[in-house]
């Protein structure tokens, strides 16, 4: 039973880092239709900003909230800019463009900056830096460390402000028109050019999130980090339903528990075949995920 | 007659090797015939991703995991056949019956693999492709990293010797044959026309699903070939060269040459591979030159560079053929 709990713990908090990338995925897809490939890169970026602006920052307290608060917030808004970056030079060109063509494209810009990242900050692994000191609290025989649960509850509050600004701002409502279709959100006087850069920047905050959450938890950094997390996190966006906010958040939790569990249980070799394997499940049994709707194809 | 002309390419093909074969040095005895290998192997790696993702107009990035699953299967059935020998047949010729056997079930392994993955994901939308071939990409790698009978993580040695310039490149031969008459019969039209407009297609009575199936299985199963020739002249293979870095450089030979280009898979294979012989300084930019080649490439000329012509098609003297080529296409119903 205790080890059904710490399984169960460990995979939660697994969960909301995949939760906090899908959400990244699934905001993109929702506009544009594309899976962004370099996403994943932007999380690895966010994780060197946060391990180099924790060394810039070494004069203010160390060890305090309050230092790994101005970390997160310095990576959120370095990741932003690059996400708004990426969008602006390599997608915006080709809107207009068949689908494919993005799509190769946002596999080299994922490329080049994987490769970037190795060339500039070498391909060794780095160590996270320890952010704030963490205890670890035993109930029963359950282990609970504060990164945990501080962790926990960050990833919360932002996927809960991401839910109040696509449902409940004029910006979400014209995400929400730009995803259902661009050129009638157009019409009605939303800026289409804007809205998807404002959600390059949001979904890349979210990911720069997720890498400072990462880095606390796993504190092992390198230019190809996120090449697997990223395609996990997608996984976790179809599997919950693709486009669909909610849905990325349970998809992220689902595969982060069903990772846990099975490497916990003896496989842990097989630990990055689980998701492929849900990947190929879901697309044979119910492609458009759990909270997704089947859209029909317009011709 | 007919026979004899679908013949001929691989017949004149296999005079030529055998006698290039006698001329170059051996494989130890000179690097430069094993770059020339390296070579072949990712032409033949190209033109078959082109099929899928040139001709066929889906995406794929898991070629390197085809070519893993051909390699290491192949290399595990000689690892098997190496002690015996066949009564009163010489000895190269035994070694030729066995690498031609090794080969085939190579291939067929990975088109098996190409089947298993083909079938669900190619019901799907392209992008969906994407993911799943790469996400099979990486599962056949972290399969092989785990069975023991084929080294595991400390990858597979000790194979024996086969494949020389001759089996390499009379593979290259028989792919781009190959894919040559596929794309002009019935089933290229059907393919390229999946490719332009895939309702279109389906509204004419193509069945969309089964040929792009088809498409993947050969695809796979050329790339399971390349990859028993290259463990037959490595004489070793390990998990660590069939990542994800593998699959990009052939889908980079592919969008660069151009998608459906036969000609510019070729020539685009051949340039990136020598590329970085030549120019070793410059070999820790290369991945990082991929990457931006992609994108530049997509922006300014998405077609690649011949887009989907061959490069004869492309000589001035030629430039005008192409409404000729068109009208020879309708000639024989109108001709009186």
């Amino acid at each position: 039973m205790s080890e059904l709990l710490q399984h169960l713990v460990n995979g939660l908090s697994l969960g909301t880092i995949y939760a906090l990338l899908a959400l990244g995925y699934t905001m993109v897809y929702g506009v544009l239709k594309l899976i962004n490939f370099a996403h994943a890169d932007v999380f690895m970026v966010g994780a060197y900003t946060g391990l180099f602006g924790a060394r810039w920052l070494k004069g203010q307290g160390e060890g305090s909230l309050v230092r790994a608060g101005l970390v997160l917030l310095l990576a959120m808004v370095v990741c932003a800019a690059l996400g708004m970056l990426i969008e602006w030079l390599a997608y915006r060109p080709l809107r207009a463009r068949p689908r494919l063509t993005a799509l190769i494209t946002a596999i080299g810009v994922s490329f080049f900056l994987e490769n970037g990242a190795q060339l500039v900050w070498s391909p060794d692994p780095r160590r996270f830096p320890r952010l704030f000191e963490s205890h670890t609290y035993i109930f029963g025989n359950t282990a609970i460390s504060s990164i945990q649960i501080i962790s926990f509850v960050a990833a919360i509050a932002m996927m809960a402000g991401l839910q109040w600004i696509v449902y409940r701002t004029r910006f979400g409502l014209g995400m929400r028109a730009v995803s259902f279709e661009p050129s009638i959100a157009a019409l009605m006087g939303v800026s289409v050019d804007r809205t998807i850069s404002i959600t390059f920047a949001i979904g890349s905050a979210l990911a720069a999130g997720a890498a400072i959450l990462f880095g606390l938890q796993y504190p092992r950094v390198e230019p190809f980090m996120g090449l697997m997390l990223g395609l996990k996190a997608f996984i976790a966006a179809v599997l919950g339903g693709i486009g669909n906010v909610p849905g990325s958040m349970v998809g992220g939790l689902v595969l982060g528990l069903a990772e846990e569990f099975v490497a916990g249980y003896g496989l842990s070799s097989y630990r990055d075949a689980v998701a492929f394997a849900i990947l190929i499940g879901i697309l044979i049994l119910r492609p458009e995920g759990i909270f997704g709707r089947v859209v029909a194809e317009k011709v | 007659m007919t026979a004899l002309r679908s013949w001929a390419p691989i017949v004149l093909a296999v005079l030529v090797l055998a006698a290039l074969e006698r001329i170059l040095p051996g494989l130890n005895t000179d690097y430069r015939v094993h770059v020339l290998l390296d070579v072949g192997i990712n032409v033949m790696l190209a033109v078959s991703l082109n099929l899928v993702n040139g001709v066929t107009g889906q995406f794929s990035i898991g070629h390197a995991g085809f070519m893993a699953a051909g390699g290491y299967s192949a290399a595990f059935v000689s690892l098997q056949l190496m002690q015996y020998q066949l009564h009163g047949i010489p000895d190269a010729i035994t070694q030729g019956l066995f690498l031609l056997l090794a080969l085939i079930i190579g291939g067929l392994v990975a088109a098996l693999l190409g089947f298993v993955v083909g079938l669900p994901s190619l019901r799907l939308r392209g992008d969906y492709l994407a993911i799943v071939t790469l996400g099979f990409g990486e599962i056949i790698r972290v399969i092989i990293e785990n069975t023991e009978a084929v080294g595991g993580a400390r990858g597979l040695s000790n194979i024996p010797p086969w494949a020389g310039f001759f089996a390499v490149y009379l593979g290259v031969v028989v792919t781009i044959v190959v894919s040559r008459r596929i794309v002009g019969s019935t089933h290229g039209r059907a393919l390229l026309a999946i490719r332009e407009d895939e309702v279109a297609a389906e509204a004419m009575g193509v069945d969309t699903v089964g040929y792009k199936v088809r498409a993947f299985v050969i695809s796979a199963f050329l790339a399971g070939i390349a990859g028993g020739l290259y463990a037959h002249y490595q004489t070793n293979l390990a998990p660590k060269s069939f990542t994800f870095i593998r699959s990009i450089e052939i889908v980079v030979m592919v969008v660069l040459g151009g998608m459906g280009s036969l000609s510019g898979s070729v020539l685009a294979a051949v340039v990136l591979t020598l590329a970085p012989e030549l120019l070793r300084a410059v070999d820790q930019y290369r991945m990082v030159t991929y990457g931006l080649l992609l994108v530049v490439l997509m922006i300014a000329r998405p077609s690649g560079i011949f887009g989907t012509r061959e490069i004869w098609e492309l000589w001035p003297f030629r430039r005008r053929s192409k409404p000729d080529a068109d009208k020879e296409l309708a000639g024989p119903a109108a001709a009186p």
